[in-house]
């Protein structure tokens, strides 16, 4: 999973060799050899990496307050993301979508390598959101949109519909 | 910029010492651990740093890089993959290790867990010729790495192993005066027990290894795999089938203990008498109780289940003003709704009693005298409000005024209900009478408080011995240590006030003893009317293992101040060995409130039209068990279908109907082959964990252990196909016979697990199956045994569905029901439900015929709009229409529509 994310990750960057990837323990936790290095390890660390080697550093943020909420993001992606149980999801869903809702990106008005893996680790919840439960996580249903149209983004995962019309009544309840 | 950090959180080392080492200015705030400094994070999260631009880091990690990143130690591939390290492996292994090593003591098991993470860093360390992680100076990784396993390996008590390069850079590092100054400003010289409060408030996900079985069940794709041996011998106990089994004890009035058999007395915190009790307080202690306690019974425990209502107190003698009625008279009234409600839920109580009663006057004024001989009762004066017209102290709600903290103007005696602080009466401003609204002057007036201070060493004795061996929830452990550790004060016994049992002195004949003394008086006094035997149970801590049942805000009476009552009356009282308290249920994101009409509560929930079965099942499903959770009108529809209709009745009804249809109602005969014995194994071993996780009161868990087993079940028909191998030639035949046979087997172990959670359907189906009774208490002896207790040629009986499916617009007109826009309707409202299927007896032929033409002339309809490719909507709503027909026929014929409908999915 994690290395069809980072084949699209380079696809998207836009390298044009593609990097040769392994994978370490039961968590599959991807591996990049590396020809004039240590082998590096995490997804999070080989896609900053990969940022860097394509030259698109404003991707990991352009200013210090900038990469730490990038940072934090990566990290919140692969601490409480991945791996997390049906109860937990729903926190994250709503704690997401509450932090969404005065922002366009994650980072707040850049596109940043925060939205591509934090999309990427997260379609595979969205997919299976009812209509409803959209219209709920309405913030979080705008990003993804958002994420999922951003050219060269998609590549590995199939699209998700978005409403534009709510169908449900807007009250909270 | 601004940092928050609170008192013994070990993430703040990192930060503190990262801070310290760049010498960044920036401000500190000590906040406490419930603190929601990110706003849109539902559960507190801490340190955090409030950036110049107004963003929030919230990852400690993140905030170091940070503080390093302003010091122009940019980050780097290395420093970036030791922090995901760190977050992610090594930091869900330190928090497990702490867990275990500052609340349970299980230093060998921490250490455990700490092996992987410390010898891949040892590894990392020994190959490098670098004093630090990544370079000759000191990074951001160090410190993160340093900071995050400090609290354990600076620990005398934690054996870390060997560990050579370890040890010499995690010294090398501690060596700075950074990292000292902030090791020592989160743990103050107390090692891991600085930690422990914030441990203590840990989500548990934070805590427990994912792969133990129990999370592994949780996350619902966590199979256990099987040996071979494992297979065998859970095929070789199948086979046993029912021996001469002990006979099915009937209980018999009193129950007293036994010697030689586990004696268990368990009680439910005992619920006011003049509320209705919502969903939120049968869950929490009489419903998770009666669980238990028909657990017990059925592993054969020689137990007694008592509760009863608290009668006493000023908002009963309100209530009787407001009604025109005498105390007494509310008590007795609202004594018989709770007594309904619980019989409607099922709860099976050995005795359901109450707390005016002479016993309970007898047994009070006893424990009082004994702890008034022995010194532990003080006297002092307190300043209180007395209406001179009406000639009385006013005792916490019969007064009323202004909130000296937020003005609002209907504060009560004791505590504000806009702003929830707790309120000292005399404190309020323009305080009235409640009854007379005269303004009260203030006088002093003695009453009588029981010496806890005097008492703290012998509880901290017995808490300790009770919380190390019996199963305390981490909540109600937690909540007892904090008010040990906050110290103890002296407490009021006495109240200025008619109703409640009288204080047997001649100086304090006006008076009455306060409730949270009398109260918990009334598990004794309870247990006195139904028994004149009843010290058997309460002075016998030898014999008598006590379990209390519970919501968290009842713990501090359970744990601290009543057995502080017990301990210094000194007649060897049976105190708690077990405290099992509840979080909170909320109701679709808001709380139950009974004056603004949301929620259900207990008198409603037999309105509905939705059987009790349902309500236990869906309540225990939710059981707040280490956190809050809620009720919601769609999850529980959700639930019902998907759970108990498509997973569980469909098991079973399948089960059952293949022995009717294909054998004539007998068990064929079984040839067990490696699939069937694999399925006996898997459905063992879930029987296992619920009898492991029942044990330990893990209600919630155990449950899906029983939804599991109906999985295995469902998925083995459809692997086996017994309905085209019925048709096939002999060997198909025998095939089919022999997953038939395991099959029903598999339901007639489902009826016994969930006698617990749901009497009624566990009852109807061994009904169904006409199961012998032994089977049940077989089943669940010792670690739990599965067999074959339907042995081939046993003759079931009528099989017919166990549930019906929950429709959206029922579901709808209920949400509205008790959303709180509407007044609560009476039961006339009752949503009609759907007859159940052979209970529709009276089938009227006319009726038939008449809908058999609207089908017909409605599918002709259907069918010229198709051709003519009409609108698409217009076609939906013709199509709807027909098929509603076709349920009313099928209704009007005496069938049940659901399960047709169910089955046809599923093939």
């Amino acid at each position: 999973m994690a290395l069809r994310e980072l084949n699209s990750l380079e696809r998207f960057l836009g390298l044009k060799k593609p990097n040769k990837y392994s994978t370490q323990g039961g968590k599959k936790v991807p591996v990049l050899q590396n020809n004039n290095g240590p082998a590096l390890i995490g997804l999070v660390t080989i896609a900053s990496h990969l940022v860097h080697e394509a030259q698109r550093p404003e991707l990991l943020g352009d200013s210090a307050e900038q990469r730490a909420v990038v940072q934090q993001w990566l990290e919140h992606r692969v601490t409480r993301l991945d791996n997390s149980s049906k109860e937990e999801v729903k926190v994250i869903l709503k704690d997401l979508n509450q932090y969404l809702e005065d922002k366009v990106y994650l980072a707040g008005n850049d596109f940043t390598l925060a939205d591509i893996l934090m999309y990427y680790g997260i379609h595979h919840i969205v997919v299976e959101l009812a209509v409803q439960e959209k219209e709920r996580y309405l913030n979080i249903t705008r990003w993804f949109d958002h994420i999922q149209h951003y050219p060269g983004v998609r590549h590995h995962l199939p699209p998700v519909v978005v409403l534009r019309n709510r169908v449900y009544p807007s009250g909270h309840h | 910029m601004k940092v928050y950090i609170s008192d013994g959180n070990p993430h703040c080392i990192k930060v503190l010492a990262a801070l310290e080492l760049t010498g960044v200015k920036c401000d500190t705030e000590v906040v406490s651990h419930e603190e929601r400094v990110v706003p849109h994070f539902t559960h507190p999260v801490l340190p955090v740093l409030l950036l110049p631009d107004g963003q929030h880091l919230f990852s400690p990690n993140s905030i170091c890089q940070y503080l390093f990143d302003i010091s122009s130690q940019n980050p780097t591939d290395a420093t970036n993959q030791w922090l995901e390290w760190e977050a992610t492996n090594l930091q869900p292994a330190v928090l497990q290790s702490l867990h275990m090593v500052a609340l349970q003591g299980k230093h060998v098991e921490a250490a455990a867990v700490m092996k992987e993470p410390l010898n891949w860093l040892e590894q990392s360390l020994s190959r490098k010729n670098t004093p630090f992680l990544t370079t000759e100076a000191v990074s951001v990784a160090d410190i993160v790495l340093w900071a995050a396993l400090y609290p354990l390996l600076s620990d005398s008590g934690f054996d870390a192993g060997e560990l050579r390069s370890v040890r010499g850079w995690f010294e090398r590092v501690g060596g700075l005066k950074a990292c000292q100054t902030a090791a020592h400003r989160v743990l103050q010289g107390k090692g891991v027990e600085a930690l422990k409060t914030f441990l203590q408030k840990l989500p548990a996900t934070q805590t427990q290894r994912r792969d133990s079985p129990t999370n592994a069940n949780e996350a619902g794709d966590g199979e256990h795999v099987m040996t071979e041996e494992e297979i065998e011998e859970a095929a070789q106990v199948w086979s046993e089938g029912l021996k001469a089994s002990p006979a099915v004890t009937e209980r018999k009035h009193p129950i007293l203990p036994q010697e030689g058999k586990r004696n268990v007395l368990l009680t439910s915190a005992l619920p006011y008498v003049n509320n209705v009790p919502h969903l939120g307080n049968i869950i929490g202690c009489v419903l998770s109780a009666d669980v238990f306690a028909r657990y017990g019974r059925l592993r054969g425990w020689n137990l007694l289940y008592v509760c009863g209502t608290d009668e006493y107190g000023t908002a009963t003698e309100n209530k009787a003003r407001e009604e025109g009625l005498t105390p007494q008279e509310i008590c007795d009234k609202y004594h018989a709704v709770h007594a309904e409600i619980y019989q409607w839920f099922q709860i099976d109580f050995d005795f359901f009693g109450r707390t005016t009663t002479e016993r309970q006057t007898e047994i009070a004024q006893d424990i009082f005298w004994r702890l008034h001989e022995r010194g532990f009762l003080l006297e002092d004066t307190v300043e209180q409000l007395r209406c001179e017209s009406c000639q009385r102290f006013l005792a916490d709600r019969f007064v009323e005024g202004e909130c000296p903290h937020c003005r609002y103007p209907e504060a009560r005696g004791d505590q504000c209900d806009k702003c929830g602080r707790l309120i000292n009466a005399v404190e309020l401003r323009n305080p009235q009478c409640k009854v007379c609204k005269e303004t009260p002057v203030i006088r002093s007036s003695k009453h009588l408080f029981l010496n806890l201070p005097k008492l703290e060493d012998e509880l901290e004795q017995w808490l300790d011995k009770s919380t190390g061996s019996g199963d305390w929830t981490a909540n109600a452990r937690h909540i007892a240590r904090s008010w040990l550790r906050d110290g103890l004060k002296p407490r009021c016994i006495t109240r200025d006030l008619v109703w409640g049992t009288p204080v047997p002195r001649q100086e304090y004949k006006e008076k009455v003893f306060y409730v949270w003394f009398d109260a918990p008086i009334g598990y004794l006094s309870i247990t006195a009317n139904y028994t004149d035997q009843w010290e058997k149970w309460w002075k016998n801590p030898q014999q008598v293992e006590l379990y209390n049942f519970m919501a968290k805000d009842n713990v501090p009476f359970h744990s601290v101040v009543f057995p502080c009552s017990l301990l210094g009356a000194q007649d060897n009282y049976t105190l708690v060995n077990h405290l099992v308290a509840t979080e909170y249920l909320n109701y679709e994101d808001t709380k139950f409130s009974k004056s603004r009409g949301v929620g259900v509560f207990g008198d409603m929930a037999k309105d509905t039209g939705i059987p009790s079965d349902v309500w236990r099942f869906y309540l225990l499903y939710l059981r707040p068990e280490g956190q809050d959770s809620a009720f919601s009108w769609s999850d529980m529809a959700l639930k019902n279908n998907s759970e108990l209709l498509n997973n569980l009745g469909n098991f079973i009804n399948r089960a059952g109907m293949f022995v009717s249809k294909f054998f004539d109602g007998r068990v064929p005969e079984m040839l067990l082959n490696e699939d069937d014995k694999r399925l006996i194994a898997q459905v063992r071993w879930e029987l296992k964990q619920y009898i492991q996780l029942l044990d330990k009161v893990r209600i919630r868990d155990a449950l899906k252990c029983i939804l599991n087993i109906s999985r295995h079940g469902n998925q083995y028909i459809q692997v086996n196909e017994p309905w085209k191998k019925i048709k096939g030639g002999d060997g198909d035949r025998q095939r089919a016979g022999t997953v038939t046979g395991v099959s029903v087997n598999v339901a007639c172990l489902l009826s016994v697990v969930l006698e617990p959670y749901m009497p009624s359907v566990s009852q109807t189906i061994r009904q169904q199956l006409q199961a012998p009774p032994t089977c049940v208490s077989t089943m669940l002896q010792n670690t739990g045994t599965f067999i074959c207790s339907l042995r081939a040629g046993h003759c079931i009986g009528t099989v017919s569905p166990l549930f019906q499916k929950l429709e959206n617009e029922q579901i709808e007109v209920l949400r509205k029901r008790f959303g709180g826009q509407q007044t609560p309707s009476s039961s006339s409202a009752a949503v009609e439900t759907k007859p159940r299927s052979g209970a529709a007896q009276d089938t009227d032929p006319e009726r038939v015929k008449q809908l058999t033409a609207l089908v017909a002339e409605q599918g002709n309809k259907v069918r010229v709009l198709k051709a003519q490719k009409a609108e698409k909507s217009v076609i939906e709503k013709e199509v709807v229409t027909l098929l509603d027909l076709k349920k009313q026929l099928s209704l009007a014929e005496g069938k049940n529509p659901e399960p047709a409908a169910q089955k046809g999915k599923k093939k």
